[in-house]
């Protein structure tokens, strides 16, 4: 018995860990719903290309946070390019459009990537090595640094949405976006915005994460399918449905590969996604709608 | 006098604090040209959203031909015999202009038949056609309803309204967006297809209101606050008041 | 026609502006002027096309023919954002403030803008509190829990931020109590005191005529009419035949 418990414990942590970085990816998701109606399929890749661009980095200079803050960056740029070459001349077409765009840039993306660097995993080491005793495991501190630098990241975007200059044109325009032109917000660069800092926090995730695994071409699939059940379980558009439910659906798997294996306990993401849809299809973290 | 073929007694809707319709007895006798006009937020689009089973009355009756159908789905309502054209054109864009016609038409021959073809439904067809003919569309039966003109497209969601065989016509202003000719053609439609129907108009085209209707309702903040003859409702000066809030 | 109606140099043109919503001919053809610091009124009955004027205006539907000319410059299917910074501010029917965002919020959309010093800032919320002071009362509110009535003075606020060379209203009594509709006629007095021209779109008759210079009277997507406010009576035949039953 006191072994379950504990098990149950160290899978709770488990949970949150991957919850976090989940959340990091998850937000800029549907943040961009949310403001341009747009889901983005190329989401997976950014996140792939930050972790590359993290190895990259990390070799020429040696440093851990400095390939995390140039990843982050140069993918940020790279996403404002997307949305503006790619994205912003489909403005006020068929949602179809954007979705045939944006799988169209993650195909290229991925190849891309695949020729650069070849099909063989890459390792990011981790910049924290030591570990600390949980329960009866070694436990690395690494872990526990995502989920607070994850935390830190989603923080500081929602101070920013609440408090920045910037931060109100994006939540006017996410209510309104005739009514945010309408009071002079450049809402095309609103949306350029956005999109620049969700490639951002999908690259910063791909850093992070990237100690814990292979970097290679297709890590993104995984994830932005996990990423894809949050932001519909969060409620589509909701940012702190999308945090809540990244959290719920990581403790749900990790709690499951108690008894299954890893990869069977992914099955419980889609059972809670199912159920969701079947009873709460605009998401179990918003308020019913009336 | 035959009796009324619609009668509301004390038709209510109410949303949390607010209502939209208050005890609304209205009696429109078979043959009628009734239109109901009234301010912004009057209760019109609410009345027949009542009618039309769209939405459920908070309370009171709708009597249809001595029938009670308040709160009936929408397809009942269809069935019983009321019909209805939309503000905004509710056709099928990509069928031609016969199809449009022919699926309302075929919702009264219901068939279990799946290995027919639907051209040896005479019946259907020529309900179909008939309709069509009533709205001046036959000679555009094949034409894609999209390359219809606004016009031609208003008309056609009134010949889709006809051709599900109502004894009850509710337009939903029919001249909205029409041009001044566009109008005066509609306004013959009606009068035309008047024969043989009751109809139920709700119109702010004031000029289309007192030339067709024989009679009028005006209805403010959900109550009626008037009913008469075109020539009655022109000379009452609560209307005139109400209209131009002075 | 008196010398009120003479158009040197108007501050908002329109020049035979055709404007289709998908196969709907809304605007047919329709012309009309408001000079630097004027208060012009449409009135017309529902689905004339009063507010389709005022969103051609704005930017928000694009003219199919016709001219849209603001400030001397052509601004027919310009962007909206453009049109406001370019000193056009737009209340719509319904308001449309920003409902999740605090009533200080909603005036910061219109307050950040280039070139604004904090000075200025603080003294046009200062002027703002001071016409509207239950907006300052409730400055930490969020929108969407004010009445109706505070609502639309949020709307009108919102968009005296831009401090706009014109402001289109529409339909700014629309659902409010009848002692409110004087309210709305201080403010548009107010608006012209401080050399702002306003559009002013009503089915209000005796507000628009003591508000407004000059009436245009709207039907089926043209001008019918066009008269000095000083030349019409609220029971005048014309205002019955467009506007009555």
């Amino acid at each position: 018995m006191q072994g379950l418990l504990d098990l149950i414990l160290i899978q709770t942590v488990n949970g949150i860990v991957t919850g976090m970085i989940l959340a990091l990816v998850a937000s800029g998701l549907t943040l961009i719903f949310g403001i341009m109606d747009v889901v983005n399929f190329a989401h997976g890749e950014l996140f792939m290309l930050g972790a590359y661009l993290g190895v990259v980095v990390l070799a020429t200079t040696g440093s851990f946070w400095l390939a995390l803050l140039f990843a982050t960056l140069i993918v940020a740029l790279l996403g404002a390019a997307l949305q503006i070459v790619t994205l912003r001349p489909l403005i006020g077409r068929d949602p179809l459009t954007t979705i045939l765009a944006t799988f169209g840039v993650s195909l290229v993306l991925q190849n891309y990537a695949l020729w650069q660097f070849g099909p063989v995993a890459r390792k990011i080491g981790e910049p924290i090595t030591s570990h600390f005793t949980l329960f009866y495991l070694e436990y690395p501190w690494y872990r526990i640094a995502i989920a607070a630098l994850s935390a830190g990241i989603i923080g500081s975007l929602w101070l920013f949405l609440k408090y920045g200059r910037y931060g109100i044109w994006i939540r006017a325009t996410i209510q309104d976006r005739v009514m945010a032109q309408a009071m002079g917000i450049p809402v095309p660069w609103v949306y350029t915005a956005v999109f620049a800092i969700g490639a951002g926090m999908a690259a910063a995730s791909g850093v992070l994460f990237g100690p814990l695994v292979g970097v290679n071409h297709a890590m993104g699939l995984d994830w932005i399918l996990k990423a894809f059940i949050v932001v519909v379980v969060g409620g589509m558009g909701n940012l702190g449905g999308s945090i809540l439910a990244s959290i719920f659906v990581s403790l749900m798997e990790a709690y499951a590969s108690i008894w299954v294996s890893p990869a069977q306990a992914v099955i419980a993401s889609f059972v809670v996604l199912i159920l969701t849809l079947l009873f709460r299809p605009t998401g179990l973290f918003v308020p019913t709608p009336k | 006098m035959s009796a009324p073929l619609l009668r509301t007694e004390g038709l209510s809707v109410r949303f949390g604090g607010l209502s939209a319709l208050n005890a609304v007895d209205l009696t429109v006798a078979r043959g009628e040209i009734r239109a109901i006009i009234g301010p912004n937020g009057a209760g019109k689009s609410t009345f027949f959203n009542c009618l039309t089973g769209v939405l459920r009355p908070t309370s009171g009756r709708i009597l249809f031909n001595g029938e009670d159908i308040a709160g009936f789905s929408p397809d009942k309502v269809s069935r019983k015999g009321i019909a209805r054209s939309y503000q905004i054109t509710n056709i099928l864009p990509n069928a031609t202009t016969l199809e449009n016609v022919r699926i309302a038409a075929q919702s009264r021959r219901h068939s279990w038949s799946l290995l027919t073809h639907h051209g040896s439904f005479r019946d259907i067809i020529e309900r179909a056609e008939a309709a069509l003919g009533s709205v001046n569309l036959l000679h555009k039966a094949d034409e894609i309803a999209a390359n219809l003109s606004h016009g031609e497209q208003r008309n056609l969601e009134i010949g889709i309204a006809l051709a599900t065989e109502p004894s009850l016509l509710c337009l939903d202003e029919p001249t909205a967006g029409m041009s001044a000719a566009e109008t005066r053609e509609t306004m013959e439609l009606v009068r035309r297809i008047s024969e043989n129907l009751t109809i139920l108009i709700v119109e702010h085209d004031m000029q289309v209101v007192m030339e067709l209707a024989h009679r009028i309702t005006v209805l403010h903040y959900g109550q009626i606050l008037a009913e008469g003859t075109p020539g009655e409702i022109q000379r009452n000066s609560r209307v005139l008041e109400v209209y131009l809030k002075t | 026609m008196s010398a009120a109606l003479a158009t040197a140099e108007p501050l908002v043109r329109l020049a035979d502006v055709h404007t289709y919503y998908a196969k709907s001919h809304i605007l047919d053809g329709i012309s009309l002027h408001v000079g630097r610091g004027e208060v012009v009124g449409l009135l017309g009955r529902n689905g004339v096309g009063k507010s389709t004027t005022l969103k051609t205006i704005m930017g928000l539907v694009r003219p199919s023919s016709g001219s849209v000319q603001f400030d001397g410059r052509e601004i027919g299917g310009s962007a909206p954002d453009r049109l406001a910074r370019l000193g056009i501010g737009y209340v719509p029917e319904d308001r449309r403030i920003f409902r999740l965002l605090t009533v200080m919020e909603n005036l910061r959309t219109g307050l950040d803008r280039r070139g604004v010093t904090e000075n200025r800032k603080q003294a046009l919320l200062a002027k703002v509190f001071e016409y509207f002071p239950v907006l300052g009362e409730r400055r930490g509110q969020a929108g969407g829990t004010l009445s109706g009535g505070e609502q639309q003075m949020l709307a009108i606020a919102r968009a005296m931020m831009l401090e706009p060379k014109i402001i289109l209203l529409d339909e700014p009594t629309e659902g409010l109590m009848p002692r409110m509709v004087s309210q709305i006629g201080a403010i548009i007095d107010v608006l012209r005191h401080d050399g702002v021209a306003v559009l002013l779109v009503e089915q209000n008759v005796p507000l628009t005529l003591a508000s407004c210079a000059r009436v245009y009277i709207i039907e089926k997507g043209a001008v019918r009419h066009h008269a000095a406010s000083s030349e019409l009576g609220a029971n005048d035949e014309v205002i019955r035949q467009y506007l009555g039953v």
